[in-house]
């Protein structure tokens, strides 16, 4: 096993900018994820999460301390500001990154992989979702491996997170033919096919912003 | 979009302002989003909680008084509420019995009263307990869904567990009696028409004038199929047939509730009933109560839901037993 490639440590400043570059992803597209949301959902993904990335640029604006404490009050601020299926998800996905995370003040590639892949695996454990049921863990599972491989071939963080972000989009595409087992959109049955699934196209939003992060 | 509002992010909060202010006997906690009643009930009594998105009213806060709910968290339109606020109306309610929070079952609804509930026993020690309403008989395949979606039951559940928390029975008593009511209700909704959301400013799907949504949700999300429009007497048949197709409602009383889906006029629904009524009595079905308006609404949307509740002489006592909220009220 060859060792890992030095890596370029991310901040908790970068972080915060990770974070107002999502919010701004969000507001721009906030149309179309309700759009998205309309066909099988109940039009309001784009409004909860511009409602929620808005509450957490005001919340993080004090010195937010070690990654983990930036990211638990992230977590805490999408949990009580969005509500829907988004805000536990959410809310779970950035509060796992915390206990992740924990006192570190920068986080190299590994790190940053086991905070998200702690997200994600807390996304499963509160939505019980599975790979193809139509989620945002279509989008963001493949965001993580195309993460983990890059790093294992020694890209630096800004690399393996455009890979990441790449996989993402790729993820979230990948839903248009999908049934949706999970969510109000499974009611729809055969109906919900043919469309991309709100909570992955916000998902490749999160990804795709670290990644414009990492890289500016 | 045409709509008596301000501005659509201001939607709840205004609404909530006007709850305030009509109803002195209601507390309105305008930071948290918690409908309360202004004289809490008496200690030693279970604590109910409901709350779900906006844009049902009169669920959840006009179902909020003496004999029903104690507490109602109200999310944004179609949103579910937080769990803040659920930790937060779990903490006021509580009268040393515990909290039954009543939640309909949808995805977001279970998510944020589970992380609620979490929360409330790491927090403050109260002892909460859950059932989840999932009455739909229009989710045919629930294994392969989220489940059958919790709708008009939650209704009928508030005002009977209600009336048993209010006569003293103790938390268990009160999430046994709840979870048989919801084991014994089925209901299926249809829509002439979309809603509109507020935020979204147009309707949320497109229904062709001679078209309608059978099975239809009480979010505008679509339903069982899309069907030609057809008159009344047929549409209460593609309703009633479905529900007493699910559970065999004969051989006892029955609790029924013709509910309007909030764009349909009330002389819509007594037809409607007058409809379903007749199906009920050529099927054995013997109504011993009927409730007949819009009670689990779909903001704007025009259509109708049917409920049935298969009762007994206890579920009829506590159906009648006083009840004094802005949605129901008699008795009192």
């Amino acid at each position: 096993m060859g060792s890992l490639s030095v890596v370029e440590a991310v901040t908790v400043d970068r972080l915060v900018a990770w974070l107002s570059a999502f919010r701004d992803a969000v507001h721009e597209h906030g149309d179309y994820l309700t759009e998205l949301d309309s066909a099988i959902g109940d039009a309001d993904h784009g409004a909860n999460l511009i409602r929620g990335m808005d509450a957490v640029m005001a919340a993080v604006e004090q010195s937010p301390g070690s990654a983990g404490d930036l990211l638990k009050k992230v977590g805490m601020t999408l949990v009580t500001s969005v509500g829907g299926a988004s805000g536990p998800l959410y809310g779970t996905f950035f509060l796992r990154a915390a206990t992740a995370a924990g006192d570190a003040t920068v986080l190299d590639g590994p790190a940053l992989l086991a905070a998200l892949r702690a997200g994600l695996e807390g996304i499963v454990a509160r939505g019980k979702a599975e790979a193809g049921d139509k989620t945002m863990y279509d989008a963001l599972a493949p965001a993580m491996g195309a993460f983990e491989e890059a790093l294992a071939s020694g890209a630096e963080p800004d690399v393996a997170a455009r890979a990441a972000a790449d996989a993402a989009a790729a993820g979230r595409d990948a839903t248009e033919p999908m049934l949706a087992l999970k969510g109000r959109a499974s009611y729809l049955g055969e109906r919900s096919v043919g469309h991309l699934d709100p909570g992955a196209a916000s998902s490749a939003l999160l990804v795709a912003a670290l990644a414009d992060t990492l890289e500016s | 979009m045409k709509k008596l509002i301000n501005r659509p992010e201001d939607v709840l909060a205004d609404a909530l302002k006007g709850i305030d202010a009509a109803h002195p006997e209601l507390r309105v906690d305008h930071q948290h989003r918690v409908i309360y009643r202004a004289r809490p009930k008496a200690d030693g009594k279970v604590g109910l909680i409901s709350g779900g998105g906006s844009g049902h009213e009169p669920l959840h806060g006009g179902f909020v008084g003496p004999g029903m709910l104690d507490a109602a968290c109200c999310g944004e339109v179609f949103t579910s509420p937080t769990p803040d606020q659920m930790q937060e109306a779990t903490s006021v309610v509580d009268r040393g019995a515990g909290v039954l929070h009543i939640v309909k079952n949808y995805t977001g609804d279970v998510m944020n009263f589970e992380m609620a509930g979490e929360m409330a026993a790491a927090d403050s020690g109260v002892r909460v307990e859950t059932v989840v309403t999932d009455d739909d008989v229009a989710v045919q395949d629930s294994t392969w869904t989220a489940g059958r979606r919790g709708v008009g039951v939650t209704v009928l559940l508030e005002k009977i567990v209600g009336a048993a928390a209010e006569e003293g029975r103790d938390l268990d008593a009160v999430v046994e009696l709840a979870k048989r009511v919801n084991g014994q209700g089925r209901s299926m909704g249809m829509a002439l028409t979309s809603c509109t959301v507020p935020a979204a400013g147009k309707p949320t799907f497109d229904l062709p004038e001679d078209e309608m949504e059978m099975g239809v949700g009480i979010h505008g999300e679509p339903g069982r199929r899309r069907v030609p429009l057809a008159g009344a007497a047929e549409i209460a048949e593609m309703l009633v047939e479905p529900v007493l197709a699910d559970l065999d409602f004969t051989g006892g009383p029955s609790i029924v509730m013709l509910n309007g889906m909030g764009g349909s006029p009330l002389i819509e629904l007594y037809l409607m009933y007058g409809e379903v009524a007749t199906l009920l009595e050529k099927a054995g079905v013997q109504v011993a109560r009927t409730l007949v308006g819009n009670y689990i609404t779909s903001l704007d949307m025009a259509g109708a839901s049917v409920t049935v509740l298969k009762a007994d002489d206890e579920l009829i006592r506590l159906w009648d037993a006083p009840v004094e909220t802005a949605g129901l009220r008699w008795g009192v």
